[in-house]
């Protein structure tokens, strides 16, 4: 197992290797001066190129590219000049945020997804079988900013039920002591009841808006997979051999369906950090999609190539997550690793 | 972890539900509430010092509201409406001003105090100065518009007492010292955060507030927050009534106005046109609309390559844009129009003021014709998408009228970040922006906008050595105060702009605020950013 994480991480060099330098020059790539963008509107010639000393953009690629990989290697991202932080910082203090709002979104869609998917597997051709596919095509259907702004008209607007949507927090409450930076653990850690129940009230909408329109991969594949097993030859012995249908469909058909969702699971939630972005937008949330999509606009380098950065790890840390479960889940695997 | 123990820990974790409803706030919290301002706008600041490389104009707003000037404006009401008096200076952090012919001498107030406690001395004041001017960048240039441009010009008389010499007579210099950028920091404690690179100590103050003014930064998340508070030893001005400001930012405008409408925020500032005028009509919210000082959205043309070098080609477009179509269907009113004065009517001394073009297509078609253009040619017309809610739908409707007269136009949208750099190559041949001025002077106006000596305000190229001599006139007019050669230079300069014609104004735009009906002291002030000192909650 401990072999098989290290080969996996080994092999994620190459990669990391490859998007340092494939980000490097496309953010150079990027129309737009950031110097003329960050002179201001009343700057003349001499202030822009002033500023582009400052900023180090006068000297050519290659020295630029070299004190950006010196930099890397202490750890250092670089200056967003948007938001005047450094970039890691920003990231540090972003990513439980987007984090934090991905897995609840997740989490919503698979507590919606999965059942639906076993129950409209059981009984093909059933209305809950319609039902199944019409939530999931709706669920992907609808652009995922225009349900999010759907569920605040809504739920805050005309309902009043949501508190409004700033953010993380409502702006009368202190966020807990970063701990983990997820404020829903964080305040439970230190037992602030009442920030725990604003921060949660907070992430309901934009959470639901995630899992919306994540649910449908996740239903389709876990009805296509549980169908597949459903009709395999050990179910049907299990069944003739008198076993209950809960134990039948759940312990033995379910775990035997799980490989492929767990897949599906891994592919959702990287597309699902993508989304974000719109979500985060529309809900304030401080996350670092909206962080990236800011930079971009302001052909702001650093912050894109420290975004993009951080999404490679996580992907490659992901895909090895995955890899892991796989193990867990299925000990035929464990052979062949 | 085995297997069977991570199906039943997933189980675990999916079996959990989650309980809630909304917070409800307790009394404590309700008084805070009520000595609270929220204030939701789309972006917020890079920087709050305005001296930092490349600060936004968001980040102009904490600087105006965290530091003092030596001097700054009184009020007046315009249309009912508090606003900065152009010509009246009140004293902030000095107690007196003194003019001469060639200087000016300030006292300082002696009970000023800096947020850490410091007493404001005439050398933090010399130091701050020194600091404007040497910079570079935006806070060099725009004390240099003042004639401030050199660290000799301040002269520290005694602890409490600083005298600013004038490089030339300027009748710009005194106001030029109550905009944002000539502010007074606590130089100790900046010298003490400054190190060998950065002299000026510019990181420390692009996260820390280092001056005594009426609030200070008490939480800064960029992108997301500023918590300001108020400075209860403020010795600029009476206390202000709010304790506490909480800028957040809220990108999307639908929610902005969401929040105004459900009372959760207390104000918000730039929201759609249309989103104003319905919320004016509802009438529960108060929303106040007023003209930028100094300010137009103008068509330019780039008048050194054909066919913009033609004066017949500038007026047929002149007559050809659809300016009333542009007032109702894009700005739904919320702009004072910039055409159509009556023939005859007198020119004023004032910027802006309306030109005598309207729409008139029989008109254009012909000027077209004796241009030597009767079929028209092909063009591009480039606007910033930074502003494509105005910007867009008036492209279009200026392309759907170009087209009636043969200009064939393709809309060339420009991404925000690149929009300044390719405006400042001026080869743009057709293009919209907005140009404002700081300082609401006339002549302030065209040096920027249409002097011969080429500023990246002067988007056009306009070349005209006649129209230089009026400007060059006022501005020597002004600085003797000779009234009478000024106003006639003023006027003769706004009327060849109208009769060459490179730009076509095509109205003044508002900055348009929405207040919750409890809230009061709105102030209007040239940079167009909320002075928090005023407001006040009922």
């Amino acid at each position: 197992m401990l072999t098989m994480v290290l080969k996996r991480m080994m092999l994620a060099v190459p990669s990391l290797i490859g998007v340092v330098i494939v980000t490097f020059l496309l953010t150079r790539a990027l129309p737009g001066d950031p110097a003329a963008y960050f002179a201001g509107p009343a700057a003349d010639k001499v202030a822009v190129e002033q500023i582009r000393v400052k900023l180090g953009l006068d000297q050519p690629l290659i020295v630029q590219f070299g004190r950006y990989v010196q930099d890397l290697g202490k750890g250092d991202l670089g200056n967003s000049l948007t938001t005047g932080q450094p970039v890691l910082t920003e990231i540090k203090n972003r990513l439980p945020a987007s984090a934090e709002l991905t897995l609840l979104g997740l989490f919503v869609a698979m507590a919606i997804a999965i059942p639906l998917g076993i129950l409209a597997a059981t009984r093909p051709g059933s209305l809950i079988d319609h039902a199944c596919r019409v939530i999931a095509t709706a669920g992907v259907s609808l652009p995922v900013f225009f349900l999010g702004l759907i569920l605040v008209y809504v739920f805050y607007y005309l309902l009043g039920w949501s508190p409004a949507p700033l953010g993380r927090l409502d702006v009368f409450y202190n966020p807990p002591a970063s701990i983990t930076g997820f404020y829903l653990i964080d305040s439970l850690l230190t037992g602030q009841w009442e920030t725990f129940r604003a921060a949660i009230s907070q992430l309901i909408l934009p959470a639901m808006t995630l899992g919306i329109f994540a649910l449908a991969p996740i239903a389709r594949m876990t009805r296509a997979s549980m169908l597949a097993v459903l009709s395999s030859d050990f179910v049907r012995t299990a069944r003739a051999s008198g076993l209950t249908p809960y134990t039948v469909t759940v312990t033995y058909a379910f775990r035997n369906a799980m490989l492929p969702v767990v897949t599906t699971l891994g592919m959702v939630f990287s597309f699902l950090l993508g989304a974000n972005v719109l979500v985060e937008k529309v809900f304030a949330w401080p996350g670092i999609g909206s962080y990236a999509v800011e930079a971009l606009i302001a052909s702001d380098f650093a912050p894109v190539q420290g975004f993009v950065m951080t999404m490679a790890i996580m992907y490659v840390a992901l895909n090895l997550l995955i890899d892991i479960l796989y193990v867990l889940i299925d000990p035929r695997m464990r052979i062949e690793a | 972890m085995k297997r069977r123990d991570f199906l039943k820990s997933t189980a675990a974790v999916a079996g959990a539900s989650v309980v809630s409803g909304p917070a409800i706030l307790s009394s404590a919290k309700a008084q805070s509430r009520q000595e609270t301002l929220l204030i939701v706008s789309e972006s917020g600041p890079n920087n709050i010092d305005i001296h930092g490389v490349g600060t936004n104009v968001p980040g102009y707003e904490v600087s105006w509201n965290c530091y003092d000037r030596l001097i700054s404006h009184e009020m007046k009401s315009v249309n009912g409406v508090p606003y900065y008096d152009r010509d009246k200076f009140k004293m902030e952090l000095a107690e007196d001003m003194n003019v001469g012919p060639m200087s000016a001498t300030f006292k300082l107030k002696k009970n000023a105090k800096f947020h850490d406690g410091t007493p404001v001395k005439a050398q933090d004041v010399k130091w701050s100065l020194d600091r404007a001017v040497s910079v570079g960048g935006f806070p060099t240039f725009q004390m240099g518009a003042g004639s401030l441009t050199k660290p000799e010009q301040f002269v520290v008389v005694d602890d409490n007492t600083v005298r600013v010499d004038f490089l030339r007579k300027d009748r710009l210099t005194i106001p030029d010292l109550a905009v944002i950028v000539p502010a007074i920091y606590n130089s100790g404690l900046v010298k003490k955060n400054a190190t060998e690179k950065d002299p000026w100590g510019l990181e420390y103050t692009k996260i820390n507030s280092a001056g005594s003014g009426a609030y200070k930064v008490s939480r800064w998340t960029a992108g997301t927050e500023v918590v300001m508070d108020r400075n209860d030893d403020w010795a600029g001005g009476p206390l202000p009534k709010v304790k506490r400001v909480i800028w957040r930012m809220v990108p999307s405008a639908g929610n902005r106005r969401a929040l105004l409408e459900r009372g959760d925020a207390d104000i918000s500032y730039d929201l759609p046109n249309k989103d104003f005028v319905e919320l004016k009509d509802s009438g529960k919210l108060s929303i106040v609309s007023t003209p930028y000082s100094n300010g137009i959205q103008y068509l330019g043309m780039n008048v050194t390559k054909p066919p913009f070098d033609n004066i017949k080609v500038r007026q047929a477009v002149a007559y050809a844009v659809p300016y009333q179509k542009i007032m109702d269907a894009v700005l739904f009113g919320l702009s004072k129009p910039m055409f159509g004065a009556k023939p005859g009517t007198p020119t004023e001394v004032a910027w802006p003021q309306p030109h005598g073009f309207n729409t008139d297509i029989a008109k254009a078609k012909q000027l077209m014709a004796e241009a030597g253009y009767p079929n028209g040619f092909e063009t591009t017309l480039s606007f910033d998408l930074g502003f494509a809610g105005v910007n867009e739908p008036l492209c279009v409707l200026v392309q759907e009228s170009l087209n009636q007269i043969g200009i064939k136009v393709t809309i060339n949208k420009i991404p925000g970040a690149t929009w300044r750099t390719e405006l400042n190559k001026k080869a743009l041949p057709l293009y919209t922006n907005v140009f404002s001025g700081w300082l609401d002077y006339p002549e302030y106006f065209f040096i920027w906008c249409y002097h011969g000596k080429n500023s990246i305000f002067n988007t056009m190229s306009y070349q005209s050595k006649e129209l230089d001599g009026y400007i060059d006139g006022a501005v020597t007019a002004a600085a003797e105060g000779d009234k009478t050669a000024y106003e006639k230079d003023v006027k003769s300069f706004v009327d060849l702009s109208f009769k060459d014609i490179p730009r076509i104004p095509l109205f003044q735009p508002y900055v348009n605020i929405a207040m919750q009906k409890n809230v009061t002291g709105y102030q209007y002030w040239f940079h167009r950013r909320l002075d928090y000192r005023a407001f006040e909650k009922g």
